[in-house]
Parts: structure tokens; sequence; C-alpha cells
């Protein structure tokens, strides 16, 4: 029997069926991944296994983990395999850890709870465990706290603190999806490392097929509650049997059509560009320090071009994109924008921001939730000198709810009645509403989901060669920027280290950090062959 | 609002606060006796089928003086947070939109100063500058109210500036004030109406303070909190004297009260959630 057996799993929370008659297990010392979509409940299926489930939530059918049926089990009894024999780590690494307690005390703390040990023998645990998830002594002793360690670090910690017992079973609740992707290969192999080490058994939970695509030894894809096809990996990654499973594969490597060939105009230059930060006084009379986050950054983005530019967190994409912009002053360089220059000391002027609009990563903040979507979509008309009114204005208001695929009836509706792909619909159709040259992406497609990705990614393409956008696109996804883009950049520390044709960047890159990025990408065409 | 009435302690809190106001509103066009004639006769009676809360020292009744101190209480208490949100919540979004600024600081400095002293020590000092009066009492403390609201208007703004949808707005060309009155402001309201009735509650607590110390409403205009300090020498043998005030008192705070928790239980998504 192996350790985990799901069989006939079905869970209804209220009225809503969220699971339907679900199987799967995992064996001890093996990866099982579940792959699924947003509403997959592949998340739903890990809560059933350690009954961490939400009021009014009913399952039912078979879920033997060790030989006990877990939807028997009294609340006490598994409170104590809670942290014992079942470890979980989650997505966020950031709320995950408590930030006023050290990294030593919560991971002693897993230990204390079931009373395995003394104090002093759960710090010593706790050292041996941190060790073995790479935090050594010398650099991370216990009495860190969370807030001084990297997204990626902190992720170390929560699993330490899920394997401090060595459970026989860990759950991964998409443990890298808020990790840059060098450190997301990291952890995909710490968790492996673990897993062959303690011989427990690891259910992973995934929407990105490439991540666990080279990990997982058994693969469940799920589709509305329900598993529409499992196997080991490579039979699954070679025979695809159901429709599902293989447009799932497609989507995940989607490339869009593009007809438009950029012209040799430049829209955007950008010039030695150095924007700084103040950073809070150390002394009192001494000059203010400060930060560089974007320092000497140089390219040009032509008319009808989409530009990538790739980047880990903190590189100062986010902060380049502010100063192109307009929100924020530069100080050093220049900007052009269709050849009129914006020095040092100012920002872009309103009559040069309206050649520019911009779509936001999460479609569910990028909208004030009292507006309707007409007043939200004809926002940046405040940038025009004449904004259109009445019937005029309710004509471009249609026609950038068309363009999008969206109805013009639905600018009367309120965003919440939207789904995710949808509002980033139309956030696009904002960003089109005052036909502007250049669309900044700004992580645009990063939240949705693959199928819904690649269908944005299509639509993007067709605008750029129906409008002659040129767009300037961030990510830290480098499958979807060698999908859409004609040339690269890429950024670390405020600078940008390489520039070039996607194509050849990708295959071959110059700088090591290119090389160091591209090589912890995960690989899903590879495997496919 | 249907949905505020699902909840029993808003229901409780409206029907006893809104009790109040009617009979201030009531004792505009009546009241059972007059409150202004003195009936030497009828003095110190305890409660019964005619006055239904007895008579004072002075033989008014004390159901009417309780109606029309209602009045006092809820236009002292209205007109002191109308004053905290009308010049607070501006100062508030302005710190905001402006943060780390010289106004910025200016503001919220003068804020702290503002919050540095006593409430009770700079209204005693108002009305010892200029008189004691109602409306002196109003200045008072609606002074102190203009920090409450300021505060939290700022937090909650910061947090909002933030946002994806102001960098929109701002990519939108539109200007910080148009983006703080447009986007800011209406994402705040719950905030500030769960804020509002909590204030308004303290907002009668201190006027009832005030008067009872002497420096609110002036007689013959009655007042609860003077009513409580006129019985302090004969509660011993007429309790009716003190116990009606106060019960009134703690009455319109603990239905205020009950409505700003129900309203931020509404509110806020995370303790709706946990309470069902």
């Amino acid at each position: 029997m192996s350790l985990l057996e799901i069989n006939g799993l079905s869970l209804t929370i209220g009225a809503d069926r969220i699971l339907q008659d679900v199987a799967l297990g995992v064996e001890a010392g093996k990866i099982t991944a579940i792959i699924g979509e947003s509403g997959s409940g592949k998340s739903m299926t890990a809560y059933c296994v350690n009954q961490l489930l939400p009021r009014g939530a009913m399952a039912s059918g078979q879920l033997y983990f060790d030989g006990q049926n877990m939807l028997t089990l009294t609340e006490r009894t598994l409170c104590q395999m809670r942290g014992r024999d079942i470890g979980m780590v989650f997505q966020e690494p950031m709320t995950a850890l408590n930030p006023v307690q050290t990294i030593g005390a919560q991971v002693a703390e897993t230990v204390l709870i079931h009373g395995a040990a003394s104090k002093p023998e759960a710090l010593k645990i706790a050292r041996e465990t941190l060790n073995r998830v790479g935090l050594p002594e010398s650099e991370f002793p216990l009495s860190r706290y969370p807030h001084e360690l990297s997204g990626g670090q902190r992720q170390r910690v929560v699993i330490a603190m899920a394997i401090a017992l060595r459970p026989k079973l860990l759950i991964a609740d998409e443990p890298t999806t808020a990790l840059d992707v060098t450190t997301q290969a990291q952890i995909m192999d710490l968790l492996k490392r673990l897993v062959q080490e303690d011989g427990m058994g690891l259910l992973l939970i995934s929407h990105d097929l490439g991540v666990v695509a080279d990990v997982a030894d058994h693969i469940v894809i799920m589709r509305r509650g329900e598993v529409v096809e499992q196997g080991a990996s490579a039979k699954v990654f070679a025979s695809m049997q159901h429709p599902y499973t293989k447009a799932l594969f497609e989507a995940s490597s989607h490339v869009p059509d593009r007809a438009a060939k950029p012209r040799d105009t430049p829209v955007l230059e950008v010039q030695n560009l150095i924007r700084e930060y103040a950073l809070p006084r150390t002394s009192l009379f001494g000059p203010v320090p400060m930060f560089r986050a974007v320092s000497g950054v140089s390219f040009a983005l032509n008319k009808g071009e989409s530009l990538g530019l790739v980047g880990e967190s903190g590189c100062g994409k986010s902060t380049l994109t502010r100063a192109i912009l307009g929100l924020e002053a530069i100080q050093g360089g220049s900007i052009s924008i269709n050849g009129q220059k914006v020095l040092a000391g100012h920002s872009v002027p309103r009559a040069l921001r309206r050649n520019m609009q911009v779509v936001f990563q999460d479609p569910y903040g990028s909208f004030n939730p009292r507006h309707k979507v007409a007043r939200l979509v004809s926002e940046p008309f405040h940038l025009l000198e004449t904004p259109p009114k009445g019937a005029a204005r309710n004509a471009a208001i249609s026609e950038a709810l068309e363009a999008v695929g969206m109805q013009a009836s639905d600018a009367d509706k309120y965003i919440h009645e939207f789904s995710g792909g949808q509002r980033q619909r139309i956030a696009i159709a904002r960003a089109l509403i005052i036909k502007p040259e250049l669309i900044i992406l700004d992580e645009a497609v990063s939240a949705l989901d693959v199928s819904i990705r690649a269908q944005i990614l299509d639509l993007l393409a067709m605008l750029s060669d129906r409008f002659g956008l040129s767009y300037l696109f961030i990510s830290h996804d480098l499958s979807v920027v060698r999908a859409i883009t004609d040339r690269v950049m890429v950024m670390k520390s405020g600078e940008i280290v390489e520039e070039g044709a996607t194509e050849s960047i990708f295959l071959a890159p110059r700088h090591p950090y290119t090389k160091a990025l591209l090589a912890a990408a995960p690989k899903l065409e590879e495997l496919m062959q | 609002m249907k949905r505020a009435f699902k909840m029993p302690g808003f229901t409780i809190g409206f029907i006893v606060a809104f009790t109040f106001v009617a009979a201030a509103l009531l004792s505009f066009i009546w009241t059972p006796f007059g409150t202004d004639g003195v009936d030497i006769v009828n003095k110190l009676k305890p409660p019964d089928s005619t006055n239904w809360f007895g008579t004072d020292h002075l033989g008014r009744d004390i159901f009417s003086m309780i109606m029309v101190g209602a009045r006092t209480s809820i236009a002292v208490a209205i007109v002191a947070v109308g004053i905290g949100v009308l010049l607070g919540v501006p100062l508030g979004l302005a710190a905001a939109a402006r943060k780390g600024t010289l106004l910025d600081e200016v503001i919220m400095r003068g804020n702290d100063l503002i919050f540095a002293f006593p409430a009770l020590l700079i209204a005693i000092l108002i009305t010892a500058v200029f008189g004691p009066s109602a409306t002196n009492a109003i200045i008072a403390i609606g002074i102190f109210n203009i920090p409450v609201f300021a505060r939290l208007t700022r937090g909650g703004a910061l947090s909002l500036w933030t946002r994806d949808f102001v960098l929109a707005a701002r990519v939108a060309g539109k200007s910080r004030l148009r983006i703080s009155f447009e986007h800011i402001l209406p994402n705040l309201t719950n905030l500030l109406i769960v804020q509002g009735t909590i204030q308004f509650s303290l907002g009668i607590l201190a006027e009832a303070a005030l008067s009872y110390i002497g420096l609110g409403a002036q007689p013959p205009i009655p007042s609860w909190g003077r009513m409580l300090a006129d019985s302090q020498t004969m509660v011993s043998f007429a309790p009716q004297l003190a116990l009606f005030p106060g019960i009134a008192i703690v009455l319109t705070v603990l239905g205020l009260n009950l409505m700003g928790d129900a309203l931020r239980d509404l509110f806020d998504p995370k303790l709706r959630r946990d309470r069902q």
C-alpha cells in the first residue's frame, strides 16, 4: 500500500462541488505532482489530506494515509499528526513566518508542540534541520529574524519547519511560485534531495508544468475538481492522452503569430538613465545616503517593436518603468519620446505621457472596485487636452472594449463581475483608449493561468499588428518573453548586462548572469521532445 | 444597509441610538412637561404615572429634561465629529498624497501636538478663556477629533496609494488632488463611518464630562452631564436624579458602539468570514 492513497474523494463547500471522485497516490520516497489551473481543486485536494478544510466543507470517499482513513479521525488525532507525520510548505514565504520570532524558535516550535524533545534538544534539532536545508550556522545562526533573510532563504526556513520532525509526507503548495527563477530551481533541488534522503513522500502542487516536469515521478492533471489524466511523468509527457493535457502543454509553450516587422524610427530612447532613492539618514549632519536603483541604463525601442526586459526582483525593472512613465523624476541621463528629450531633474511631461500606457500584473488590484468599467477604461482621457465627451466618449469606450475582445455592454458593469483574464483584457482596453504608441506590460501575464495567458499573448500580438504598437515587455518568465519579443534586455543590479535579438540571446547567451538565468529556467520543450 | 440590519449588534445598537435621536427631535415639538418652569411643591418626587422618571430638586420633570438633554448631547457630538471629519480628513489626504514632504511633516506633527495635550485640559483652557458654553464645548471636542481622523485617513490612504489602480490613475495623468478625492476617499468611507460612530459616542461622553464640571451647556439648558452634577448632593434620598441621566448616557454610548462594531465587522471581510 502506498503512503497516501486517495480514492473517490469528493468535496463540497456549502452548495459548491469542489472535488469530484479524485483518486491519486503518493509513494514513500517519490514525488507526486498535481497540476492544474486556478479553480481546479488542486490545493483543496491537499487540504483534504491534512483536514485543514474551510468551514462548511464536507469530504467523502477514502483518504488513507499510512493505513489510517484521515476522514474518520478526530481533530485531536489530526493535530498530533499535522507537523509530525505530515509537513506542509506554503506558497508565500513572506507571510508564512512570524516576523517577531527568530528562525530558530520557529523551527524548534514544531518539535516542541509535539513534545518530541526538551527545549535544548529542540534547538539542536532546529540547528541540524536548518543545516540540512542549506542555511549553515556560520551565516544563519538561530537568532536570525525572518526580515534578515531573502525570499528563497525564508522558503528554506519554512521547509525546515515542515521537515524538522522528519514527516512521512510533505505537502508543498506552489512552493516556488513567489520566487525568482534561479531561487526556484534551488528550492526544487532542495525538495528533491530531502525526499531522497528521508524517504518521505512529496505531494507537490503547482500551476506550472515546467517547474514540476523534471522533478516529479508521478503527475496528476486536474481540471474543475476532477483528475483528467495521471501517470508516471515520462509516460504522461510522452502520450498526453487527454485533450486538456495537450491543451495545457501547448498553452504553456504558446508562441503567438506576429506579422508586423518593427520599423527603424525609435519611439522611446533612454540614455544613461540614473534613478536614485534617498535612504534613511545614518547621521544627523552627514549627507543623505543614496541608493542607485537604476544606473546608466541606455536603450532604444522602435516603432512596432516588442522589447523584453528580464531580471529578478530588486533589479530595478519597476523603478525604470516608473521613470519612463513620468511618475518620478530622473537624476541623470535622458528619456526621449518621439524625439523629444526629457533631461535629468525633470519627470516626463503630460504631453509626452499620452504616448505611453501601462498594464500591471495584478488583474484584481489594478482597478478601483467602486467604479464602473466605462469610467475605469476612460481614465487615461485625462492626458488629452480635449477629452471626448458624450457620444464620442461612449464610442471610444466601446471601440477599446471591442478591440480587446470584450463587449460594448460590459461598460456598465462593475469590475468584480469579471474573471482575471477578462480584467486583464479591460486593463489593456484602458491602455489602448488614447491610442498610445507604446504600452509597457509590467508582468502583465504573470498572474494568469496558462490557457488565459496564451489568449492574452495572442491578443497582444494582434493589437501590435493592427495598431503598430510598441511593447516594453517586463517579465521574470523567460518562456513568455521568448514568445512575444523581438529583442530582449537582461537587467541586474540596476544595469543592463546583456541586450540583443531574442533568439540569439536564448540560444547563445554571453553574460554569465544570462547563462545562469537560462540554465535555471524550466525547459518544457526539451521534455516534450 | 440591508446586510447591516441582519447583524443583531447593529439592529440593537440602531434601535437604542435611534430612540434617543427620536426623543431629541420630538422634544422640539412636545415634551410631557416644560423644562424651564420651577414647581417647588412637586420637587424630588419619585417616578409615578404623571412624572415617569420623577422630578428634580426644582420640581422639573426628569423625563422631559432627558429628552431635551438628548438634543444637547447629540448636537454637540454631531457637530464635533463634523469638525473632525471636515478638517481631519482633508488634512490626512493631503499628508498621504505628499508623503515624506514638508507638508506631511507639518500636518502630522501638528496633530501630534494636539494629541500630546489631555483633551479635558484643553477643553478647560478653551472654556476658561472664552467662557463656558455649549458652543465652546463643541469647538473643544471638535479640535480633538481632527487628529483622530487625520491619522486614520493618512494611514488608510498610504496603503491605497501603493495600489495598482492608483498607479494607473497617475499614469492616466490625474493630479494627486483628483486621485485623493476620486480614488482614495471613496475607498476610505467604510473606515471613516466606523470611526465616526465611535467618535460620536466619545463626543457624547466628553460633552457629559464637560457639563458635569460646569464647562458645557449652561443652565437653564438641560444637559445629561449637568443633571448628574446637580444630583450629587441628593443622590442618597433621590436616586432617580442620577440614575436616569446616567442610564441615558450609558445606553446611547453602548448603542453607538454596538453599531460601530457591527459596521466594522461588516466592512472588514476578514472579520466577517470568521463570524460565519
